[in-house]
């Protein structure tokens, strides 16, 4: 590890973390800039006129439509469920902040070391930022164009987003432990549009942690989230999401990172809930040495279906982007994978990388990959390849032979495929708390 | 390595031949229920074919466009502009001598040589849509093997012919599977018996000749139980300013044990839209393999397929594509498995010049409480200019536990060292590229007879001439 001289005072401001909380204001209601007006009532014409989308759409194929097929999106009522016990279940032991939401409403938004505070990073509510902080989000809310199919349900979002947060951190200041984001829902038919935007300025270092949680998984519910990731140059992120809506959720995720001159990314996915889940992810790599790392795994069960569409756009020379998607697939379950390596005219040297593997654990389980390229430079690096198969009889064998019953055996087996994925995340502590969280499916 | 596009330009009559051909029967331009009419009547089909074409016509006219997924360029066709029976109204000859001369010319031209003949075992020389030509080797009809045009097979072999006909490609697979079901002449039909290998490859050269004129010719072999046989095609066309449309559509049966390799090598004309469907059924223990080589046309679709039916049936699908200037390769390979235990194998080479554009598009279907199927697919492109583009859109479903599919694919480019080798022993950076480019492609076009492969070879070399600049 290295000598980030903040870590320490993290770690030591960690010890002593009061329960007070730093921030904990919340307007009446959405103060809303002009700006922010108008690009609603855009948003809002853009959902009227979008179609639904239908099932010759490419950026839709082999999905199950009818779930999206959806015109009524109730608000989500009184938060009921014991927040604290949610929240305590799944919690990180040290985050450097924490903001909750409960059916879009917020709960407490912490910030624990005053210092992250006066060194200028911001960690607050959307609402506190478009009062506060007005222009920085103007220049980022919602800037990147949706590329890969749910235009609509963006714009939806767009119009109907309360619960949201703004992270920025400053040039030069790295923060080791993780900000951690909770959107808990509750009730039947409820529907929530959470929102993230992290802003990660020139040789800043962050890492973010995100909660999607149902608090009963008999509820039925929408959420239609975006998260926009930003890197300004030498910036290095870790953002990992772990999804835990109902069984019964119809859930859509449009993710979008834009990776400026040799700054890092890095996207997990974490997909364990959701009855359809969509998850848009797109990376723009616009500056010279920039990386960008997808990374998703789901345990698809039941009927459950994840359904994910990447784009690793390369719009500038010499810059890299590496994608490993895996699913575990038991039951019915369905899972839809179709990812775009793109080179755009003169984005020489690029280094792309992308690989989908599923591990097929039923007869009736199903498994789509659609890895794509399209390359319009040359000089590139780009490879890609998919794979779906079964637990190998070998490694079973291997692993009987010493004892482990065969449930345990499959069940290590799977953990296994799934830690790959996992080990990918630069940061020691997060990767063995997410290890944890695996462990417990 | 990285050059303007606008200094790449490649003599595009290199390799053109074009030579007057007096039409007999001619339906016109544009297609309407009277055209169906008068190629039926023309070709005096029996009343099921009409109604066939018929109905076909009106499938056609049903499907859009598949533009949500396919490239726009589609919409140049202009429908009504096409020819689409064209033909010199002449029985199909017995032998060589009675081909007429220019017509002999034309095909000495484009590299059958006359040595040649004496081993293939029998040319079905396709000019426009009839066989001008048939020769039939005696050993081969011997053996009991009927290879004959499809006109002749539906009228003297239709007890054969009728029972596989558009079943492994129904009327409304495709828009273009239907324009062809509506329009079809020409193309060959071949039943091998039982047991029976063909020593000799089968060979049909054919080639566009007449301008604004779309060729939909309909080929069907069937290889019943235990049979062998290796069918090759190959296809230049002379130049013309206005797009032509080729449309053909291809059937192959290999019933239990049977062998089919259908071999194929095109050189179609830069202004071409060849739009072909090509699938075949593998029975029981059936192979099928698809070797596919595609250089030239304007815009290429063609995705040939195999339908794994039966337990332990095996498909291959082997495809280069060379995309020049101005040209995009949309090729690819179908792969659906409907029994246990059957394995499929594709692998794709591309390689893109100038502004050209190859496209990989590939389908592989494992449904579920199928034991055992596997399947391998690799493609890798290369690039030889800065403006080349490459894309590669594969869908794969698996479905279950028993079974195993995977894909691979890579982009990369000529090194500059490789050139710096080259041409540092003597050669220039022409020749350089051109062989880098053979040595690419070489591992599956070793999988090609040996008169194909040198072939390739000379088309590769003509391709790449002017690509470096």
């Amino acid at each position: 590890m290295g000598d980030r001289s903040n870590l320490g005072d993290i770690l030591t401001s960690m010890t002593t973390v009061t329960d007070e909380p730093f921030s904990r204001t919340q307007p009446a209601a959405l103060e809303m800039p002009d700006w922010f007006s108008e690009q609603q009532s855009e948003a809002q014409k853009v959902f009227e006129n979008e179609p639904f989308p239908a099932r010759t759409d490419e950026m839709w194929r082999f999905s199950s439509i009818k779930n999206v097929a959806i015109n009524q999106f109730p608000v989500a009522g009184e938060f009921s469920a014991d927040v604290q016990s949610i929240v305590d279940a799944r919690k990180y032991r040290k985050p450097a902040g924490r903001i909750i939401f409960a059916n879009e409403s917020l709960i407490s938004a912490e910030l624990y070391d005053r210092k992250l505070a006066e060194a200028g990073v911001i960690f607050t509510t959307l609402a506190e930022a478009l009062v506060s902080h007005s222009e920085l989000l103007r220049e980022h809310f919602m800037a990147q164009t949706v590329r890969l199919g749910s235009k609509k349900f963006a714009a939806l979002h767009a119009t109907r987003v309360k619960a949201g947060v703004l992270l920025r951190v400053p040039r030069g200041v790295e923060v080791t432990a993780p900000f951690e984001v909770f959107h808990l829902c509750e009730g039947d038919e409820a529907s929530v549009f959470p929102h993230t935007l992290v802003i990660a300025e020139d040789l800043s270092r962050v890492t973010v942690l995100e909660h999607f949680v149902s608090a009963d998984p008999e509820h039925r519910g929408f959420a239609c989230g975006v998260n926009d990731l930003v890197l300004k140059p030498g910036a290095k992120l870790n953002y990992v999401s772990v999804q835990e809506w109902s069984p019964k959720f119809v859930s859509i995720q449009v993710n979008s990172t834009v990776v400026e001159k040799d700054a890092n990314a890095l996207n997990l996915a974490v997909n364990f809930g959701g009855k359809y889940s969509r998850l848009e992810s797109m990376s723009r790599m616009v500056g010279g040495g920039a990386r960008s790392d997808m990374l998703a795994l789901s345990i698809a069960r039941g009927e459950q279906e994840f359904d994910q569409r990447t784009l690793q756009d390369h719009l500038h020379p010499d810059t890299t982007s590496d994608l490993l998607y895996k699913n575990a697939l038991y039951d019915k379950a369905r899972t839809i994978f179709s990812g775009l390596i793109k080179v755009e005219p003169g984005a020489h040297r690029t280094d792309a990388y992308q690989k989908v593997r599923n591990l097929l654990l039923s007869d009736d389980a199903e498994a789509n990959s659609m890895p794509g390229l399209e390359i319009l430079a040359d000089d590139v690096r780009c490879t890609h390849g998919a794979t779906s198969g079964q637990v190998e009889p070998e490694e079973l064998f291997y692993l009987k032979s010493r004892g482990i019953a065969d449930l345990p055996a499959k069940q290590l087996i799977v953990r296994g495929f799934l830690n790959e994925v996992v080990d990918r995340v630069q940061h020691p502590e997060l990767t063995e708390y997410l290890h944890r969280e695996i462990a417990s499916r | 390595m990285s050059t303007e596009p606008n200094t790449i330009d490649i003599d595009r009559d290199i390799g053109n031949f074009y030579y007057n051909v007096a039409a007999k029967k001619d339906a016109g331009v544009g297609l309407t229920e009277k055209t169906i009419d008068y190629i039926v009547e023309a070709k005096q089909e029996p009343e099921w074919i009409r109604e066939f074409r018929h109905n076909a016509y009106r499938v056609f006219n049903s499907k859009p466009l598949p533009t949500h997924w396919a490239s726009r360029e589609l919409e140049v066709i202009d429908f009504d502009k096409i020819r689409y029976y064209l033909a010199s109204g002449d029985a199909p000859k017995r032998s060589w001598e009675e081909v007429p001369e220019d017509i002999k010319r034309t095909f000495e031209r484009l590299g059958i040589p006359e040595s040649e003949r004496k081993f293939l075992a029998g040319v079905e020389a396709q000019f426009d849509s009839e066989a001008v030509y048939s020769n039939i080797k005696k050993a081969v009809s011997d053996q009991g093997v009927i290879f004959m045009g499809s006109t002749d097979a539906l009228k003297e072999r239709p007890d054969l012919f009728r029972k596989w006909f558009g079943k492994v490609i129904p009327t409304g697979d495709n828009k273009f599977s239907a324009l062809n079901s509506a329009v079809f002449s020409g193309g060959s039909f071949i039943y091998v018996p039982p047991g029976v290998k063909v020593n000799h490859p089968l060979q049909a050269y054919f080639r566009i000749n007449a301008e604004n004129f779309g060729q939909f010719e309909r080929t069907l072999i069937i290889a019943d139980e235990g049979s062998e046989v290796m069918y090759m095609e190959g296809c230049t066309a002379p130049k013309f300013t206005t797009a032509t449309l080729h449309s053909a559509v291809v059937e192959l049966v290999a019933l239990p044990g049977a062998k089919i390799q259908y071999i194929t090598v095109q050189n179609w004309s830069p202004n071409v839209f060849n739009l072909v469907t090509k699938r075949g059924l593998a029975h029981e223990e059936a192979e099928i393999k698809w070797i596919d080589c595609n250089i030239g046309s304007r815009l290429t679709m063609k995705y040939p397929g195999v339908v794994l039916k039966g337990r332990k049936a095996r498909g291959e699908v082997i495809s280069i594509a060379l995309a020049g200037d101005g040209q995009h390769q949309d090729t690819g390979a179908k792969m659906i498995h409907a029994a246990d235990e059957t394995t499929s194998n594709i692998v794709s080479k591309s390689i893109s010049v100038g502004k050209g554009r190859a496209t990989y598009r590939g389908l592989v279907h494992v449904p579920k409480h199928l034991k055992h199927c596997k399947n391998n697919t690799e493609c890798d492109a290369l690039l030889i200019n800065a403006h080349s583009r490459t894309d590669t859109y594969p869908a794969i479903t698996v479905r279950g536990t028993g079974n195993a599919a995977q894909h691979e694919a890579s982009v990369s480019q000529i090194s500059a060292e490789q050139i710096f080798y080259m041409q540092q022993r003597g050669l220039s950076e022409g020749q350089a590229m051109s062989l880098a480019v053979n040595g690419f492609v070489n591992d599956l076009v070793r999988q090609f007879p040996m008169e194909y492969s040198v072939e390739l070879k000379r088309l590769i070399d003509l391709e790449m001439e002017g690509s470096v600049g």
